[in-house]
């Protein structure tokens, strides 16, 4: 339980991170640490008490393995991730071309 | 490899990377091919291929990188690689559905077995690999040229 | 049966097979982005008309992908509502792929345009046609991060702005969704839709159900621009190229958005009261904030965003009232606003392209130089505020008539309000955008080119059109089985699971 509780901890701390930091860098980085807790713990949900990693090799038995789909799922999640960081990355480098300040407060030609 | 002295890092680096390189670069192929009887796959292969364009970066210099593999020439197996993967997926329909398996499986734990997967794992590892490295390099020259192109 | 569904996959298959000839030929071949853009999309136009067809003969089908039957492989679900949903996604992604042969010419890299857009096409394609939650989730990654990219495409100021501000609260919006599957997998040990829905139905709704719906409705709604969750779309959407504003406010956020909140909380969890007044409320909140904050405006583009949380109020609140009529008149009202905000999208991305500004106080006496942008506007305003002959009007009356029928006469009260504030403010765009003095600066104004022409003629026939067809076979034959889709609820998960086997 503890473990879960764990994650939902990370979780929080990557959305603080996001809603409470004004440097675009560590919005950024908020966003992966969410991201990572969400992945952890769909991998957590699959675990199995003392089961072993799903991998079939040659005279192995199928016995007492974890869920494996997860890990598939989670492969993706991570791919997706990676998708959405290095967008998020560029952006924030064509925000310092574009206003010389990577501070939230100071970028705000937006508004109403 | 080069000798230029005056790009990238120490001595040191460059020797370690110039014996190295090859074997990151061979590994990375070694877990592309073997997606199939064991763990690792096209992604992760992918990456690791990567890694090793990354690695002579960071050691040499872009230059003597992208002398290597240019950014077109990344940006065009890239493409490649998606439009081989998204072919086997349309050449399932010889097998009577998307994305069946049309080729003969064979025994488990063969190098040559699994049907379509070896081949979707190339693919797969292209599209990363290279799709990867064009990340890399342009965020890398974002700096250098505002009008550099910015992709996914 | 095996002949027929092979079209499932295709809506997946040709535009990325498009998206990624465009990259690889694009940049050799000078005109080869425009021709493939507008055949790829013209040869989804017609397999969605052929989709209907289809449907109308055969029924629900399915598709196994790889021939790998669900819940073990992945399953492509082809049933009224997405039926209904692609014909939508695929006429307005051809009507805006010929509009942007001349519009995007302004921009240097107009392959990286099409193939970005094919992938966002692929992307909202997919989350209709698929019966698979994950897979769900991942085309609507798909189609999100294509979007990012696409509102950061003219590398501006504003744009980057906007496209980070998108990106961040887009990107935790997904998370809240990941989790969502994450619980509801945990409790399901199973993927697939129809099958989610029947080990609900076995092992009944615990909390955790609960959980999750509040997850996805948090989710899903920031993704369909509801009003508490809807501080990116103001910035999003006019910051972006007028094509690419028409296709996020006309289609993104219904497919990313609307369509999955009718899907996981009709088809999977099965409406309950709760669920259905909360969309009711989230509905009508929308609806008055959006049309509000709407009528201050002198930005062109920004008006008409913060109008499409309004319109999108229309529909929740349609469809969050659960009776076919309300059911029906929600979706009659997403087609419609579908295709008169792209219009009016549209409008204003030729407004832009002639003069070059977006602010409604500097234009004036458009009305000569730029006659069919006039009259086509004119069409799409009078669609929006709900005059009788188009087809805004029949879809309001739909919803107003349901909720009065439900006996929620506050918020058919609310939606008369919000139609009438609609009025004025596009009273206000007519007026200063066409009417009044040319002023001088304006002279040399000049139409724009003849594929925006084409493309703004069609949309304002399919307003008149639809306004007219409302009372024939046709339209509530479309509508009749989306919305039956939607009232048959868990059943979907008997059809289907049918289907496979």
């Amino acid at each position: 339980m503890a473990v879960y509780l764990l994650c939902l901890v990370l979780f929080s701390l990557g959305i603080y991170c996001i809603l409470r930091k004004r440097n675009i860098i560590k919005i950024i980085v908020g966003v992966i640490i969410a991201e990572y807790a969400v992945n952890l713990f769909f991998i957590l949900v699959a675990y199995r008490m003392g089961g072993r990693s799903p991998i079939l090799s040659e005279g192995a038995t199928i016995k007492n393995m974890v869920d494996p789909l997860p890990q598939a799922l989670v492969l993706t999640s991570i791919v997706i991730g990676l998708a959405t960081t290095a967008l998020l990355v560029a952006i924030a480098m064509k925000i310092y071309e574009k206003y010389g300040t990577f501070d939230i407060t100071k970028i705000k030609e937006l508004k109403g | 490899m080069s000798r230029e002295k005056t790009k990238g890092m120490s001595i040191i680096v460059k020797t370690i990377t110039r014996l190295t390189v090859g074997l990151v670069l061979l590994y990375g192929i070694y877990i592309v091919l073997h997606g199939h009887v064991s763990p690792g796959g096209g992604f992760a292969g992918g990456v690791i291929i990567t890694l090793s364009f990354v690695h002579l970066v960071l050691a040499y210099g872009k230059d003597t990188a992208l002398k290597k593999l240019s950014k077109a020439r990344a940006s065009f197996l890239e493409n490649m690689g998606a439009i081989l993967f998204l072919s086997i997926a349309l050449l399932g329909f010889m097998g009577g559905y998307f994305f069946s398996n049309f080729i003969p499986k064979g025994e488990p734990f063969h190098l040559f077995s699994a049907g379509i997967i070896p081949i979707s794992n190339i693919a797969i590892s292209l599209k990363v690999g290279a799709g990867l490295f064009s990340i890399f390099v342009a965020l890398v020259l974002l700096k250098l040229k505002p009008t550099s192109e910015k992709k996914k | 049966m095996m002949d027929i569904s092979y079209i499932i996959p295709l809506f997946v298959a040709v535009p990325l097979a498009g998206a990624f000839l465009i990259a690889l030929l694009g940049k050799s071949i000078k005109k080869f982005p425009d021709v493939m853009g507008v055949l790829i999309t013209l040869i989804l136009c017609i397999l969605s008309v052929k989709s209907v067809l289809i449907h109308n003969t055969y029924g629900i089908l399915t598709y196994s992908a790889g021939g790998w039957n669900p819940p073990v492989g992945i399953g492509m679900v082809l049933d009224g509502l997405a039926v209904f949903m692609l014909v939508t996604v695929n006429v307005l992604a051809f009507c805006v792929a010929v509009y942007s042969v001349d519009y995007m010419e302004k921009f240097t890299a107009k392959w990286k345009f099409y193939t970005l857009f094919l992938l966002m096409l692929t992307g909202m394609n997919g989350v209709v046609i698929t019966g698979d939650i994950f897979n769900l989730f991942v085309f609507l990654e798909i189609a999100a991060v294509a979007s990012y990219a696409l509102v950061a495409f003219g590398t501006e100021k504003h744009e980057i702005e906007a496209a980070f501000k998108y990106a961040i609260m887009s990107t935790v919006g997904s998370l809240f969704i990941l989790l969502g599957i994450v619980f509801l997998y945990s409790y399901t040990s199973t993927l697939n839709m129809a099958d989610i829905a029947n080990v609900i139905m076995l092992q009944g709704k615990g909390n955790i159900i609960l959980l999750v719906s509040v997850l996805f409705l948090m989710g899903f709604g920031l993704k369909a621009a509801l009003v508490p969750f809807h501080a990116w779309l103001p910035d999003a959407h006019p910051s972006a190229p007028a094509p690419i504003s028409a296709m996020l406010s006309g289609v993104l956020i219904k497919s990313l958005g609307v369509y999955t909140i009718c899907r996981i909380f009709f088809n999977v969890f099965g409406i309950n009261p709760a669920i259905s007044s909360t969309l009711m409320f989230l509905g009508v909140l929308s609806m008055l904030v959006g049309v509000v904050l709407a009528i201050g405006q002198w930005d062109f583009k920004r008006l008409l965003a913060y109008h499409s949380i309004s319109q999108i109020g229309y529909v929740i609140l349609g469809i969050g009232l659960g009776t076919p009529l309300g059911i029906m008149g929600g979706f009659f009202h997403l087609f419609n606003h579908s295709v008169f905000k792209s219009l009016l999208f549209l409008n204003s991305g030729a407004v832009e392209y002639a003069t070059g500004t977006r602010d409604l106080q500097k234009m004036g006496g458009l009305k000569e130089k730029m006659p069919l942008t006039y009259s086509t506007n004119l069409v799409a305003s009078m669609s929006i505020a709900g005059i009788p002959p188009f087809n805004g009007f029949w879809s309001k009356l739909i919803i107003i008539i349901a909720a009065v029928e439900a006996g929620k006469f506050g918020y058919a009260f609310c939606a008369v309000l919000a139609s009438i504030l609609t009025l004025a403010s596009f009273m206000k765009v007519m007026k200063y955008a066409y009417f009044g003095d040319l002023r001088e600066k304006w002279k040399a104004v000049k139409e724009v080119p003849f594929f925006m022409k084409l493309s703004m003629v069609m949309l304002s026939l399919i307003c008149l059109v639809g306004g007219i067809l409302v009372f024939g076979d046709i339209l509530q034959g479309f509508l009749g089985s989306a919305q039956e889709a939607l009232s048959r609820g868990t059943e979907y998960a008997f059809t289907v699971l049918q289907g496979i086997k």
